[in-house]
């Protein structure tokens, strides 16, 4: 089997200062992969290095392109990437307002990335962004409704929606939960992990929080001042920490 | 039965014979000559020659003349003129240092080598109105003195021994020319220079004080201030060499701004920049505060959303030739489009009542369900 | 007028415009830059429109010209004026016989041939401006074909009105590549964008020049199921009973009465002259 995405000796630094550094990993289709440190640690980097927001120093992003295989996606053109990010890449982020037109209506919000691949018939477009309103848990009658007037856990879900509706094969997302209420937070976990299920979707989830990536991630990687300092099946590394800081994390979360 | 509306060519005609009426006024008073307007409403000619960018005070004159006054008119006219005149070349850049100011102030410094030297200025009069000037003006005379031959140096040249003024880069490659070149963006400095030195006086007030305010505040003193006559010199292919081909009235402002310093840069002063043809104080001051504002980037400062920030907002509507214009076209006919809009909106609303219309078993209107918080 | 050159601009700026009118019919829609002068009437009047007539007037050509489909409206007189004072070319008011046509807001009704030029004047040269304010990231959406937000400008209207609500300035797309706006013709004219003349489009204030070259596919943006319609006021001109073309509405009095008359007055004319020698 072929990793959807292969991450090869990935570097980003900003002046002599250390964005991140020797990352390498293996992203296997279907699976989720969380990724965990205090601010500064440079996951967020590393998140802009992969999905394309920051162009890193140093290293390979291989991903399995539906039509050409494996390519480094550094060295696809312009174009090619920007068609990746609405087609088959999702992204979503930690404060909706960065991955939603908030002032388009929650229909046109989830057509925009059909009819930016080419759909023309308005019928079937509203259709299938009420089937999206649906499987995201919003009600039909706020198909008209602008983002604005939705509270912060539906507009993270319509975020998802409009993520989701061209059927993508790996999603990045940002701190999905953050700045939500804990029950909201569950509410939306669940739904995630319902969605990821159903639709075989690989993912990379960044966070902070570890019951997030408890919840959501197959397997782990724990980031500190810009390295790698421990991955493993996500269950392992939180039971059974090897590394000190993972250690001083996981106890950290225990106390409270 | 309806004749469509003819004669808009005669209508044309009138009103133009009506506007050079009213343009002359009353003939029991004395006309106006443009050799008045030069040298009595010297500044208005100044800004006029500044937005016009046309460095011709008898043009000017006439354009403003011609305008009844309107000051964006006459610069209208002096950029049409312009437009018809064949460009033989480029002059060196101007040598501001070799000025002879008439007015030379910094904000910086108490003296300074060259001194400071307030010049003809509205600074400290007192607002009063002269009512004596209604009658007569007389012909006032100031005493003069012999000019000091010593030279003036740009007080930036004095912080920038120092290392405490962040150095400008000098260079040999020709800017891009804004009156041969489209606008595009990103515009580099010597772009946005040009743009702003042509650029409507009250559109930069607005905005270099918008800065003071706290959009984008870049801390600013008036490092200097120098106004005067410079030499303009070309170089005559023919010769092979620069020749004086004449002088010019302008204003230079350079301002010192603070600088915390960055990842890269240790704390030091920046400076914003503002030339101007003629005397032309308030518009030189204003550009430098938006010229600084502008290059946030650069100097690697927090963009905080700022108007003056934003080049492509700044340049794109700076212009006041192609503010007026847009703006006020907007008078022109527009039948057909509000022909359209008007079935549309007409349709539109036959259409919403039909939908109100109560029909034999429609449902309620329809009630919004608001979500239940979460 | 003496003392100025054939056409008021001088031949290196003619030059410079037909390169860049070279490069716009090279590259049907696009939008090329250039370098546009201070004119000698206001921005946002025509300048645009008055610069290319310029750079292809020749001293052989008959020019018409039209603001709101007629040729007696206040700005199109001064066009007209302005090109028979700096280049002393023949007038028409008729369509047919002219060869050049400088035109705001319309399209002539009669349609034209391969010998004629059609000369629109454009003030937002962009259709995507509304959309998204800033020309850098706009290029760069025209540069990748990425079209997508101009459709779900489409949508929002008819999710909101039940259809497109867009009654002039109708976008399209050009040769199946660059969307194009049309500058502000009644969305009635769209379909007269595929045509055998050559249609230019200069934006003075803007510095834009774009084309159609002749016979280029230009297709309205709509839904499959929302397909674009050409509208106008329902009912025949008044004066000439045309029923199939574009009509102003006419205020008569202050009691609501009013009639529609033809906005294409040569049209209009021509119509009821050869009803009367019939």
């Amino acid at each position: 089997m072929t990793p959807i995405l292969s991450v090869q000796d990935l570097e980003k630094r900003y002046g002599a200062r250390i964005g991140c550094t020797g990352v390498s990993f293996d992203l296997w289709p279907g699976e989720v992969m969380g990724i965990v440190g205090e601010s500064g640690s440079g996951k967020s980097t590393l998140l802009g290095c992969l999905a394309g927001g920051l162009t890193p120093d140093k290293g390979q992003v291989i991903f399995d392109m539906a039509d050409l295989g494996p390519q480094d996606v550094l060295k696809l053109s312009e174009p090619r990437r920007r068609m990746l990010a609405r087609t088959d890449w999702a992204f979503v982020h930690q404060n909706p307002r960065d991955g939603l037109r908030m002032g388009v209506s929650a229909g046109g919000n989830v057509g925009e990335r059909l009819m930016s691949v080419g759909a023309r018939h308005y019928g079937n477009i509203r259709e299938t962004a009420t089937d999206w309103l649906d499987r995201v848990e919003i009600a039909h009658d706020r198909i008209d409704d602008r983002p604005r007037d939705f509270s912060g856990g539906m507009q993270q879900r319509l975020q998802i929606a409009r993520n989701l509706v061209t059927g993508p094969r790996l999603a990045f997302m940002d701190e999905p939960t953050g700045g939500l209420d804990v029950s909201v937070q569950a509410r939306l976990l669940d739904l995630i992990r319902g969605l990821v299920h159903d639709m075989g979707l690989s993912a990379i989830v960044v966070t902070h929080d570890l019951a997030v990536v408890r919840l959501l991630a197959d397997r782990l990687m724990v980031m500190r001042q810009g390295r790698v300092v421990e991955q493993g099946l996500t269950d392992q590394v939180l039971d059974d920490p090897q590394d000190a800081y993972t250690q001083l994390l996981v106890s950290s979360v225990l106390q409270v | 039965m309806y004749v469509a509306v003819k004669g808009g060519e005669q209508a044309i005609d009138n009103a133009h014979a009506w506007m050079a009426e009213r343009r002359r006024g009353d003939t029991d008073v004395a006309e106006l000559t443009t050799d008045q307007i030069r040298e009595q409403l010297a500044l208005a000619v100044n800004r006029v020659m500044a937005e016009g960018s046309l460095y011709d005070p008898d043009l000017a004159a006439l354009a403003i003349k011609q305008s009844r006054g309107d000051l964006i008119e006459a610069i209208f006219l002096i950029r049409a003129y312009r437009t018809t005149l064949p460009r033989f070349g480029a002059s060196e850049p101007l040598d501001t240092a070799a000025m002879a100011c008439d007015r030379r102030i910094s904000a910086t410094f108490k003296d300074a080598p060259g001194g400071q030297i307030l010049g003809p200025t509205f600074d400290y009069t007192h607002r009063l109105l002269d009512f004596k000037l209604a009658a007569e003006g007389g012909a006032p005379r100031a005493e003069t003195a012999d000019s000091d031959p010593v030279p003036v140096p740009h007080i930036s040249s004095i912080l920038g021994t120092e290392g405490v003024l962040q150095p400008e880069p000098r260079t040999d490659t020709t800017p891009r020319d804004l009156t041969r070149e489209p606008l595009s963006f990103p515009a580099d400095r010597a772009v946005r220079l040009q743009s702003l030195t042509r650029g409507d006086e009250g559109f930069l007030l607005g905005l270099g004080y918008s800065t003071q305010r706290g959009h984008a505040r870049n801390h600013a003193f008036v490092g200097e201030l120098r106004i005067g006559m410079v030499p303009v010199e070309m170089e005559i292919p023919e010769l092979g060499f620069a020749i004086e081909i004449g002088e010019i009235e302008a204003t230079e402002c350079e301002t010192v701004n603070q600088f915390k310093g960055s990842k890269t840069e240790p704390p030091q002063f920046t400076r914003g920049y503002g030339l101007v043809f003629g005397q032309s104080e308030r518009k030189s001051i204003a550009m430098a505060l938006v010229d600084r504002a502008l290059r946030w980037e650069e100097l690697g400062e927090e963009n905080v959303g700022a108007a003056a920030q934003d080049a492509e907002f700044v340049l794109s509507h700076s212009d006041n030739i192609q503010a007026t214009g847009f703006v006020e076209h907007i008078k022109l006919p527009h039948y057909v489009d509000f022909q359209a809009e008007l079935e549309l909106i007409r349709r539109l609303r036959r259409e919403a009542e039909a939908a109100q219309a109560p029909a034999p078993d429609a449902p309620a209107e329809r009630t919004k369900e608001q979500e239940p918080a979460e | 007028m003496s003392g100025y050159n054939f056409a008021y601009l001088d031949e290196d700026t003619k030059r410079m415009i037909r390169r860049a009118i070279l490069k716009a019919l090279a590259v049907p829609g696009y939008q090329v830059p250039f370098a546009s002068r201070e004119m000698p009437m206001p921005y946002g009047w025509g300048t645009g429109g008055v610069q290319v007539s310029a750079a292809v007037l020749v001293p052989e050509d008959t020019m018409k010209v039209i603001d709101q489909g007629a040729d007696d409206t206040t700005n199109a007189v001064s066009i007209r004026a302005f090109f028979q004072k700096t280049a002393d070319v023949a007038v028409t008011e008729a369509t047919g016989k002219a060869t050049l046509i400088q035109t705001r807001h319309r399209i002539p009704e009669e349609p034209l041939t391969k010998d004629q030029i059609l000369v629109y004047q454009v003030p937002i040269p962009e259709p995507l401006r509304f959309l998204e304010p800033r020309e850098t990231e706009t290029r760069k959406m025209h540069a990748l074909a990425e079209y997508g937000l101009m459709h779900v400008k489409l949508y929002e209207d008819i999710a909101r009105h039940g259809e497109i609500a867009t009654s002039y300035a109708y976008p399209v797309e050009a040769a199946g590549r660059y969307v194009m706006d049309p500058s502000p013709i009644p969305k009635f004219d769209n379909p007269k964008l595929h045509s055998a003349a050559i249609q230019l489009f200069g934006a003075g204030r803007e510095q834009r020049i774009y084309a159609l070259p002749p016979y280029t596919p230009v297709v309205s943006l709509d839904f499959e199921d929302h397909p674009f319609e050409a509208r106008k006021a329902e009912g025949a001109c008044g004066l000439c009973g045309a029923e199939d073309s574009y009509l102003d509405e006419v205020i008569l009095d202050d009691r609501g009465g009013r009639m529609f008359v033809c906005s294409d007055t040569d049209y209009c004319r021509t119509r009821r002259e050869a009803e009367e020698a019939a």
